[in-house]
């Protein structure tokens, strides 16, 4: 089984050479940790800077530079700055190449929901709507199951939709799964996770064909 | 040169009332208005509905003005980094609508643009697209956003000039220059405010023409909210 590192390495291994990424809040902020240096990439976030960089050195915070998370960060050469609409012109317009988000519930035909949880605090969806509804290639990050225990993997979502049929590939602390047209398709365990586990703790239709090779870190 | 200097801030919020609806640049608490909020909060101004895409922390930005409960209703993408911010959102005093954080920005601008309304993906077949317009364009659905109708913008820059050319500096940048423009009056403060002239014309980010007042602002905390650091090896 993956912890939350494991989960953001397996998913750097999606991140190709000259692709412009955008990471959500969580487990996908991790992925920027892993991303092989030998390739060129470039993270945007969509407060409105391209090409982020590490966390500064303590005493060498800016206020004025951020991430979507609030945190301070730095840029690298070549970044740029803009504002919110040119940001999202980026996302919509699809010239972003991958999305990583987190989620708290998957549907088998690629429903996300993430945003809200009827009854409790809700925050708001942010960025994520828009990104969901936009991007091409969508990667969830996320635990397979909630702290209750129950399947994230659902025939159908039950929480409030933040976009509908978007999500192609989802990443957990089990499994690396595919959306397709019939529903998850098991592609990699995670190490020591037998296809029994994953099965067990998914609820929609799982895909299972031949073999399903352990995931490579 | 049309001058859009005003000598301070009080003179910059003249003609701003009770019940207006006004726009707040800023994202977090990076990039706002600090002052023009705490002229607000001074002048006591109540049920104000504000789009903004944060609300502010309890003690900063528009959590100030939550506190003296001027706001009736917030317009946002991302809420709740705020105490007071969630009591009053329970209880039923605050009404708030959480929008698209790029529908927000594509609101302001198409304000600013001319554009009555237009057409997004985002929020198709959840929630937010219930009540709303939706068509279809090249096998994909997407849903009618429409243009803010506000009284006052209030944007945050860098450096400006008396012709209300705007420059910004980093993220502060965010919905600020989408907002210049998109309210019937866009109040600008600036941290610093050069003469005209000294602002090459190839650098400004926002011209004039979507700025009726500037003024330097006597006071900028900038917070932080998230003070991140990596250690020195």
């Amino acid at each position: 089984m993956l912890d939350k590192n494991g989960i953001a390495k397996r998913i750097a291994k999606e991140v190709q050479d000259g692709y412009y990424v955008n990471l959500g809040i969580g487990i996908p902020t991790l992925v920027a940790n892993y991303v092989r240096d030998d390739i060129e990439v470039e993270f945007q976030s969509e407060n409105g800077v391209l090409g982020m960089g590490p966390f500064p050195f303590e005493g060498e915070e800016d206020a004025d530079i951020i991430n979507a998370g609030k945190q301070t960060i730095t840029t690298l050469p070549g970044a740029s700055f803009f504002d919110s609409a040119t940001s999202f012109s980026m996302i919509r317009g699809k010239h972003v190449d991958l999305t990583i988000l987190g989620a708290m519930e998957v549907s088998e035909n690629g429903d996300i929901a993430n945003w809200k949880i009827p009854g409790k605090m809700v925050k708001g969806m942010g960025g994520a709507m828009d990104l969901v509804a936009s991007a091409e290639n969508i990667i969830v990050a996320m635990m397979h199951t909630n702290r209750a225990g129950q399947s994230k993997l659902l025939a159908e979502c039950s929480l409030p939709l933040t976009g509908v049929g978007c999500v192609k590939k989802i990443v957990t602390n089990l499994a690396v799964i595919e959306i397709t047209d019939n529903g998850f398709k098991l592609l990699e365990r995670a190490p020591g996770v037998s296809v029994e586990d994953i099965k067990n703790a998914t609820q929609g239709t799982l895909i299972i064909e031949g073999d399903i090779p352990e995931m490579q870190i | 040169m049309i001058n859009k200097k005003v000598a301070n801030v009080s003179e910059a919020l003249e003609g701003v009332k009770d019940n207006m609806t006004f726009m707040f640049g800023g994202f977090g608490l990076s990039g706002i208005p600090e002052n023009a909020i705490a002229e607000l909060v001074q002048k006591g101004v109540k049920g104000l509905k504000c789009i903004s895409n944060n609300a502010g922390v309890d003690d900063f930005g528009l959590g100030l003005l939550l506190q003296g409960k001027q706001i009736d209703k917030m317009t946002s993408s991302y809420v709740g980094e705020n105490d007071e911010f969630e009591r009053q959102m329970l209880s039923g005093e605050l009404d708030v609508e959480l929008i698209p954080q790029g529908t927000l920005a594509e609101r302001c601008r198409a304000a600013q643009a001319g554009f009555p309304a237009f057409y997004t993906p985002a929020g198709y077949g959840t929630e937010v697209a219930e009540g709303k317009e939706t068509r279809e364009f090249d096998g994909k659905m997407y849903v009618l956003e429409h243009a803010f109708d506000a009284d006052f913008g209030f944007v945050k820059a860098w450096k400006g000039d008396a012709a209300g050319n705007l420059v910004f500096k980093g993220t502060a940048r965010n919905f600020n220059p989408n907002m210049c423009g998109a309210a019937k009056i866009t109040v600008a403060e600036v941290e610093e405010l050069v003469p005209v002239g000294e602002l090459d014309p190839n650098q400004i980010h926002i011209p004039g023409i979507f700025v009726q007042r500037i003024f330097k602002g006597e006071r900028f905390e900038k917070r932080i909210e998230q003070r991140t650091v990596r250690q020195r090896d």
